[in-house]
């Protein structure tokens, strides 16, 4: 089937203009090595691993370098880090509750790289790391885990009383704890394709609009799109990387007040 | 010829998957519209409910994006 379709894809490319896209909007998101063209294996640098380094120096970079002057009238990098600071730890304060702000560094370090990563990727030519379900889904296993472990650490057995809804009639109470149950264990799946997928699709738009490019006589209004689905991905990058934060705080607030 | 038929179908059960990215955002209106709303009659509580307001849209948009991703296991995975 991939053989057919990059088949397609030449030979629409044979035919110039009007013939189909030249390229193929989701080639953006193919991992491969950086140096040589060897098998890919889990110490290989592939771009995947060189952008989530990059993303991971400019978060230290920002925290540590740009707030080394401790001054009490902060500089412009220490005022951006203090406002990311003070808007996760009041998104925490709000969500999760007193309790929940012992856990602020590891949503702080969560918010921060899902923010670096889609802002990077939206640098051209530059490759997305969070539009890969393999990322967010470890990000999102490590949330689910954490939480659950957290859950039962804390309260016990009480934790399952998550599932059962005591505020419902008592006939309806198992029917509601399978459903309950259900959309607990679809928590990490759609935490983490949320996330990648709202990436990945617009990534592609942009490069399906940059594919009408080719043609001249749609060529400006090709641009006029991308422009402002370039914008809306500015928004997009911001928001998804606030609501996976702010799930995360919901999540953890079940954790720690597990009673419906 | 079968492989066209098979072909076919992928694309068309892609194409109906993408019913699905509509109806996302229809949910995706509705809470951002009734949001507008509230916070047109009570403006002073809609800053506290903002939060809520994004969670709401996410949880609406979650299940178009898994339209979308349908869409995209049908053209490029079977």
């Amino acid at each position: 089937m991939a053989e057919n379709t990059e088949a397609q894809g030449a030979a629409a490319a044979d035919h110039g203009e009007g013939g189909g896209l030249v390229f193929h909007p989701l080639d953006q998101f193919i991992v491969e090595p950086l140096f040589g063209d060897g098998p890919i294996r889990w110490y290989t640098i592939t771009n995947v691993t060189f952008w989530m380094a990059i993303t991971v120096l400019c978060i230290v970079a920002l925290l540590v370098w740009g707030t080394r002057g401790r001054a009490q009238v902060p500089s412009r990098s220490q005022s951006v880090a203090e406002l990311a600071y003070g808007f996760v730890y009041k998104m925490v304060e709000d969500v999760s509750g007193k309790d929940g702000v012992k856990y602020f560094p590891y949503i702080f370090t969560l918010f921060l790289f899902i923010v670096f990563a889609n802002f990077l990727g939206l640098i051209p030519t530059a490759f997305t790391t969070t539009s890969h379900i393999a990322v967010t889904a470890v990000l999102a296993l490590a949330v689910f885990l954490t939480v659950t472990v957290l859950g039962f650490v804390l309260n016990g057995s009480k934790f399952l009383g998550l599932f059962w809804v005591s505020s419902a009639p008592l006939a309806l109470r198992p029917i509601l704890a399978i459903i309950e149950l259900i959309s607990y264990f679809v928590r990490p799946v759609s935490h983490s394709v949320r996330l990648a997928g709202n990436l990945m699709a617009g990534h592609a738009v942009i490069k399906v609009f940059a594919g009408f490019a080719a043609v001249a006589t749609i060529a400006p209004i090709s641009v006029l799109a991308i422009t402002a689905i370039y914008g809306l991905e500015v928004l997009v990058a911001f928001i998804q990387a606030y609501v996976f934060t702010i799930l995360t705080c919901v999540y953890l607030k079940d954790a720690l007040h597990p009673s419906h | 010829m079968e492989g066209d038929i098979a072909n076919m179908g992928q694309f068309i059960g892609a194409g109906l998957a993408g019913i699905g990215s509509g109806a996302a955002a229809i949910g995706v209106g509705h809470v951002a519209g009734n949001f507008l709303a509230g916070a047109l009659r009570n403006p002073s509580a809609a800053a506290s409910q903002t939060a809520t307001l994004f969670i709401g849209i996410a949880f609406a948009e979650a299940l178009g994006i898994f339209s979308f991703l349908v869409a995209l296991l049908l053209m490029f995975a079977v």
